[in-house]
């Protein structure tokens, strides 16, 4: 099996490019949500132990919006679409034009969250779809689910897969920016984490060797 | 009187000891579950902030024993009766976490980490012969708890519901 500790730079720069394709389409999928242009950074693999994987996001305590979907198939692991709570208000607010909108919302009114619900499922399925394009595996995501919590608290559920092998995880994460650079605007981050015997089964339907 | 009271953080799959008047704290807790084990009048606990039910769950070599229920509590337990001398029929325990972040419908067991979580610390702590005396767990939210040693309060934070002690 291959853990944290075993991967190498060139498995890296593999899980990019699944990361590089998979949040292309969604990046795609957000603009035409949005009707503006949207770009995505680098995407980077990280290989982090369990408490240094939150400051991705800023932080233990930071609030966030994060839809995630367990992903079942030849390739399991969990998929999170994440925003800050402030990024998430944003949103909303440019996807319905009602200004109104603040973080209360999410907590009170059941069409906001699920606008918001439905966004992270057309991202994380055209990121999914595409990620299994690339490699021939067939992969199929689970309904989403919104929840709006603290970054570790939402986190640490998926890292339990991995936790059973591991103190470190893997983490393919790509960011999504608007690209006028606006303030307040759009800043998401698509996480994708395999389960530990996923690894395998990526680099093989790519033709990868394990072994270097 | 303004000495800063010392906090000590307990990171995730790790265990800390505290005597008064420092507190110990530990952030973000989902499924995970953050226990306590204190002894009153000698005024010294221990914070535990366990990822997993059972190491038997492990399929690596060597782990850490702070990751799991059923290793964390009697290796911190063990710890803190070395460190202050300290008799173990007079530990007492809180504990707080084990929410299911995600409402799933499907039955995959490892989606309910959490019930299972605290149905694990439960038995631990019975098997040891600690008394739970105040607990907060369950629900779909993350808690941020802190422990007063000089007072045996447990501060939990919650984005929703703000904050309480037990």
């Amino acid at each position: 099996m291959i853990t944290p500790e075993r991967l190498t730079d060139f498995h890296k720069d593999i899980l990019k490019e699944i990361g590089n394709i998979g949040a292309g389409h969604a990046a795609t999928a957000l603009s035409e949500l949005v009707n503006k242009s949207i770009d995505m950074n680098v995407p980077s693999v990280k290989l982090a132990p369990f408490h240094e994987v939150t400051e991705l996001l800023g932080g233990e305590d930071t609030v966030v919006a994060a839809t995630f979907l367990r992903v079942t198939g030849e390739a399991p692991g969990n998929m999170y679409f994440i925003l800050t709570i402030e990024e998430a208000v944003s949103y909303i607010r440019q996807l319905t034009g009602d200004e109104s909108i603040d973080e209360n919302r999410f907590f009170d009114c059941e069409m906001t969250r699920s606008a918001l619900q439905e966004t992270g499922n057309i991202l994380a399925g055209s990121y999914l779809s595409s990620f299994s394009d690339f490699t021939g595996l067939k992969l199929s995501p689970s309904v989403p689910y919104l929840t709006i919590d603290m970054a570790a608290a939402v986190l640490s559920f998926g890292l339990v897969e991995m936790s059973q092998v591991s103190d470190y995880a893997i983490i393919i994460d790509t960011q999504l920016k608007e690209s006028d650079g606006l303030q307040n605007g759009i800043d998401g981050h698509f996480l994708l984490l395999p389960d530990p015997d996923s690894f395998e089964k990526i680099f093989h339907s790519l033709g990868v060797p394990i072994n270097e | 009187m303004n000495k800063t009271i010392e906090t000590i953080q307990v990171k995730i799959s790790d265990y800390q000891l505290a005597k008064s008047p420092q507190l110990l704290k530990t952030t973000g807790l989902g499924s995970c579950i953050g226990v306590v084990v204190y002894e009153p009048t000698a005024k010294v606990a221990g914070m535990a902030h366990v990822m997993l039910p059972s190491s038997k769950l492990t399929r690596g070599t060597p782990f850490n024993l702070a990751k799991y229920a059923d290793t964390a509590i009697p290796a911190m337990v063990d710890e803190m009766v070395q460190t202050f001398h300290i008799n173990k029929g007079n530990l007492q325990a809180k504990m707080a976490g084990g929410a299911q972040m995600f409402q799933f419908t499907g039955k995959s067991e490892a989606l309910r980490v959490g019930p299972r979580n605290t149905d694990a610390v439960k038995e631990v702590l019975k098997t040891l012969n600690i008394q739970i005396v105040a607990e907060d767990v369950g629900g779909q939210n993350g808690r941020t708890i802190e422990f007063n040693t000089d007072n045996g309060e447990l501060m939990i934070r919650t984005i929703h519901k703000g904050m309480t002690t037990i």
